[in-house]
């Protein structure tokens, strides 16, 4: 199940988040299970009487993913452009997951500062993975500031709902057929993951829906499972839905009825 | 003048002048691989701070890496 994304190509398609697990081991081995190649990290500045930065950085290079560190916190462009930056140095990485916020309940992106900061990043030789609603016109901005990526929003992030509008996420399909499209933010469960990827998007980012699991390693596996499983229904081409039953056994009408 | 004052994540700081951001982080105790930069809300590479030298009233912000989603 080969995966092409910028310059690379992956064989999973289950990108993962690391905040909130129960411990650092529960993390390492939520990863192995989990097959992914890509985990997300962030950023924090650091409180002025805090303890030492810790060894997260060194855990989770031992892991041996790629690194795709975020720019959670940022509210404007220029914010989020400087912790970008900042990202690239502390990370090694040219790789961003783009994230500028523009409403606190929803977390749900600000389009107007998120497309000038696609426009900064990319200029600046970032590869960024924006993270954006499902509305189709935004998205389109995201490519003409030269993003080659694009993450639609299931649901509000860690509210584990689900894909709220598998219509947008369908449009989006339909319309963008040749980019890649990785559904980030809201899922639950597999079924989740599962609808995605029978959608044809191509890959999954979900954090919350394996840490906040009673067993996160065992959900871990289940989503791989699940991912698997739904990019080889869309290739294998869904049946279509229709109203109407459609008897299968291939009788000649009623037994004793001529 | 031969202190400036500038603030380290909103804590105070006084060094001797001249500083550069370099000397900052020294005083601040962070490994410097360790930590990114940023002085009044634009970035300073690893490699600048030597040169880079601070004003009084100068804001440093620094980051570690963290988990995350």
């Amino acid at each position: 199940m080969t995966f092409p994304i910028a310059d690379l190509v992956l064989q999973s398609r289950f990108f993962l988040g690391t905040a909130g697990y129960p411990s650092p081991a529960v993390l390492q081995q939520a990863i192995a299970a989990s097959g992914a190649e890509v985990v997300t990290v962030g950023l924090k500045r650091q409180l002025a009487h805090g303890s030492p930065p810790g060894d997260f950085y060194a855990q989770i290079r031992a892991s041996g993913a790629r690194l795709l560190p975020n720019t959670a916190g940022c509210r404007t462009a220029a914010e989020a452009v400087v912790l970008a930056q900042m990202a690239r140095e502390l990370f090694d990485t040219h790789w961003i997951k783009l994230e500028v916020v523009g409403d606190e309940y929803t977390l749900q992106p600000d389009p107007f500062e998120l497309v000038q900061a696609a426009s900064t990043l990319v200029r600046e030789g970032f590869e960024v993975f924006p993270y954006c609603t499902d509305d189709l016109v935004t998205c389109q901005r995201l490519l003409d500031a030269g993003c080659r990526i694009l993450m639609p929003w299931g649901a509000p992030i860690g509210s584990g709902q689900g894909l709220l509008n598998p219509y947008a996420l369908r449009q989006l399909r339909a319309r963008l057929p040749d980019v890649p499209l990785i559904v980030d933010a809201g899922i639950g469960s597999p079924r989740d993951a599962v609808q995605a990827l029978e959608l044809g998007m191509d890959a999954v980012l979900l954090n919350s829906a394996v840490a906040q699991a009673h067993d996160p390693v065992q959900m871990a596996r289940a989503f791989r499972l699940g991912i698997e499983a739904g990019r080889l229904a869309w290739e294998a081409g869904i049946m279509a839905r229709q109203d109407m039953a459609v008897a299968t056994t291939p009788v000649t009408g009623r037994p004793f009825v001529l | 003048m031969n202190r400036i004052h500038i603030t380290v994540n909103g804590q105070a700081l006084e060094l001797p002048a001249p500083a550069t951001l370099a000397d900052c982080i020294g005083a601040s105790g962070l490994a410097p691989d360790a930590v990114g930069t940023a002085v009044n809300a634009q970035f300073v590479p690893r490699a600048r701070r030597a040169e880079h030298a601070l004003q009084d009233g100068d804001a440093v912000f620094t980051f570690a890496p963290i988990t995350g989603g």
